[in-house]
């Protein structure tokens, strides 16, 4: 059931706050009333209402600078302005000074009754409002960042306290730690969250290319450049940027980001027009940039202007009590996602991945997990469906290919390379399997 | 507890025919005893010659103070119209939980808005109005529904739509207050 609506008459003439008070009441509104703008504003400090309807002509403070004071204190506040004397300027001023609507007296019952409409509508609007805020904000929170440990309490705690400013941060953390799913978590809980936050793989890239990214381009500027393209620092304006391996980007490019972090300008790749940006940047990496600052292979002016805040994720090995958490949200996410019923994990299996010391962190869980649903017997992961053999490679896995591999490579060892048994154990014919043995290179160790 | 009895009071100037009629509408409706009487009383104290029209306040605090008893529930029927400072007209007014409210005929009429004549439409809608303000006596506040007696009317039309009964949610109340 919704709240009642609650409406404060502010009128000097009896007559009109006992008409507009019965009114109300049959309504259904809760109703108070006040005969000057100084008893309405002690009403006001001890008790809140959705909707202030108030005369503008009364003794002592007038209905206007009572709706400016009324608005200062609260901006959300509905004030409808009611007079018998209406003239333009007093109108135009009182929606000047916020008020929802200017009415003359006396008014069309229908018009009083959408007049309160509207204003119920845009409380509602404003609270609904309130309300898909705080849910994009759930939504785009730490749902993913997954972890009970004490490290990982205390990280959300930074992670809470860095959002409320707009300072640079260099996310440090082994590879399959999270980096980005924190860089997210910041700028998704700070005032930024409703710009974009851009990501850009700085690893991935070369050094032109990058350029090109980070900037943009204008037609022409090189070959294949046929149309303009706006760069990244440019789509992150009131948002968040965030440069994922920063320690791979070449001296060059180091003194390109510096001028761009310290003049929040730029020109774009063959332009000639300064383009301004207000971003925050999130920077993560792998590497001990302080190390590289001091061997010369990082500028230590960038490193400075980048570490203003410096968050460090744990390796997954220093908080093992967070694996059966992390093992839980990744069967329902891919038995979900591969539609099928939610599979159980035996205790015995559990024990064997906290025993692991996972160098790929929780994307190698992540992969283990997956795989296990895919190949498993889909009521119950067990130890054998968990690559956790020290003969096998544990290395990241990264694509499909690379996950079959892996297993056609397990299923040859397990079955002492008879390939009959080993293929009717895949599943696949004998050909199918001395494809896929030319197909990856595999061998037999010896 | 059942019905209080109900007393249909005419002030100023009323043709009979209408009390009696409109009585029988709302007894039939209310299934309760409704009283009806004629009293002569000069409405001039509350006319606004500026506005032209009847104060709605001043009117129902004089029946109020002098026409109103606790065992019942007493609405004054005018045939003039009538205002309260902040709007431009209104039907009727009541005292929310109150012993009595006011309805006015005034604007009920087809008459009013260049139509002809239509006397059962014209105690139809009075019936209506004074059901609704007997509503308000009885607690009731205004309802959504859209053919429920108590929804507000602003415009004749409007009470056209309406039904002269309670909706189950309305008379829900009206039974657990001990009023039906």
């Amino acid at each position: 059931m919704s709240k009642k609506i609650s409406l404060l008459v502010v009128d000097d003439e009896e007559s009109v706050r006992d008409s507009l008070h019965n009114w109300f009441l049959e309504d259904g509104y809760r109703v108070a009333c006040a005969e000057s703008a100084k008893e309405a504003l002690a009403l006001l400090e001890n008790d809140s209402f959705d909707i202030i309807l108030t005369d503008i002509k009364m003794p002592g403070m007038d209905g206007l600078e009572m709706l400016k004071r009324i608005k200062t204190l609260k901006p959300d506040a509905v004030v409808i302005v009611m007079t018998a004397f209406a003239t333009v300027d007093t109108a135009v001023q009182a929606l000047k000074d916020g008020a929802f609507d200017y009415v003359t007296k006396p008014f069309d019952p229908d018009d009083l009754s959408h007049l309160i409409r509207n204003a119920s509508k845009q409380i509602t609007l404003t609270t609904e409002n309130e309300r898909l805020r705080d849910r994009v904000v759930t939504l785009e929170n730490v749902e993913d960042i997954i972890g009970d440990s004490e490290a990982m309490r205390n990280l959300l705690k930074e992670v809470e306290s860095v959002a409320q400013s707009s300072a640079s941060v260099i996310i440090n953390g082994e590879s399959g730690t999270g980096k980005e799913l924190i860089a997210r978590a910041i700028h998704a809980n700070s005032s930024r969250r409703f710009f974009p936050m851009v990501s850009v793989h700085c690893g991935a890239l070369s050094e032109s290319l990058l350029e090109s990214e980070l900037f943009g381009h204008e037609k022409g500027a090189f070959t294949g450049a046929v149309y303009n393209r706006k760069g990244r620092f440019e789509m992150a304006d009131n948002g968040t940027i965030f440069l994922d391996e920063i320690a791979t980007i070449s001296p060059k490019m180091q003194i390109e980001l510096l001028r761009v972090l310290e003049s929040k300008s730029f020109m774009r790749v063959g332009g000639n027009k300064t383009i301004n940006s207000d971003f925050r940047v999130i920077c993560a990496t792998n590497r001990d940039l302080k190390k590289m600052v001091d061997n010369g292979t990082f500028r230590e002016d960038l490193y400075y202007r980048l570490n203003v805040v410096n968050i460090v994720i744990p390796p997954l090995r220093s908080r093992k009590e967070d694996i059966p958490l992390l093992v839980d949200h990744f069967i329902k996410k891919f038995c979900t996602s591969m539609s099928r019923n939610t599979v159980n994990i035996e205790p015995g299996a559990i024990k064997r991945l906290q025993d692991f010391d996972f160098p790929g962190n929780v994307r190698e869980l992540e992969n283990m997990i997956e795989r296990a649903i895919v190949i498993g017997n889909g009521k119950e992961i067990k130890v054998k469906d968990l690559p956790l053999n020290k003969d096998v490679a544990v290395s990241q896995v990264e694509s499909l290919e690379d996950l079959e591999k892996r297993h056609v490579l397990f299923i040859l060892d397990k079955y002492e390379w008879n390939v009959s048994r080993a293929a009717k154990a895949l599943q696949v014919d004998r050909v199918t399997l001395y494809n896929k043995i030319k197909k990856y290179d595999l061998k037999q160790s010896s | 507890m059942g019905l209080k009895r109900i007393t249909l009071i005419t002030l100023g100037y009323f043709e009979r025919e209408i009390l009696k009629n409109v009585a029988a509408l709302v007894e039939n409706e209310l299934k309760g005893r409704v009283d009806s009487k004629m009293e002569h009383y000069d409405l001039e104290s509350h006319f606004d010659p500026v506005r032209k029209q009847y104060n709605g306040n001043t009117l129902l605090k004089y029946v109020e103070a002098n026409l109103a008893y606790d065992d019942r529930k007493t609405i004054a029927l005018v045939a003039v119209d009538l205002y309260i400072p902040i709007l431009t007209y209104i039907f009727g007014q009541a005292y929310l939980n109150g012993s009595s409210g006011i309805a006015s005929l005034y604007r009920l009429g087809n008459e009013r808005y260049g139509l002809p004549r239509d006397e059962a439409l014209l105690n139809s809608r009075f019936a209506k109005e004074i059901i609704h303000e007997l509503g308000h006596c009885f607690g009731l506040i205004h309802c959504h529904t859209f053919d429920c007696v108590m929804k507000v009317s602003t415009y004749v039309e409007d009470i056209d739509q309406k039904s002269t009964s309670f909706c189950s949610k309305c008379r829900q109340q009206l039974e657990q207050d001990g009023h039906l």
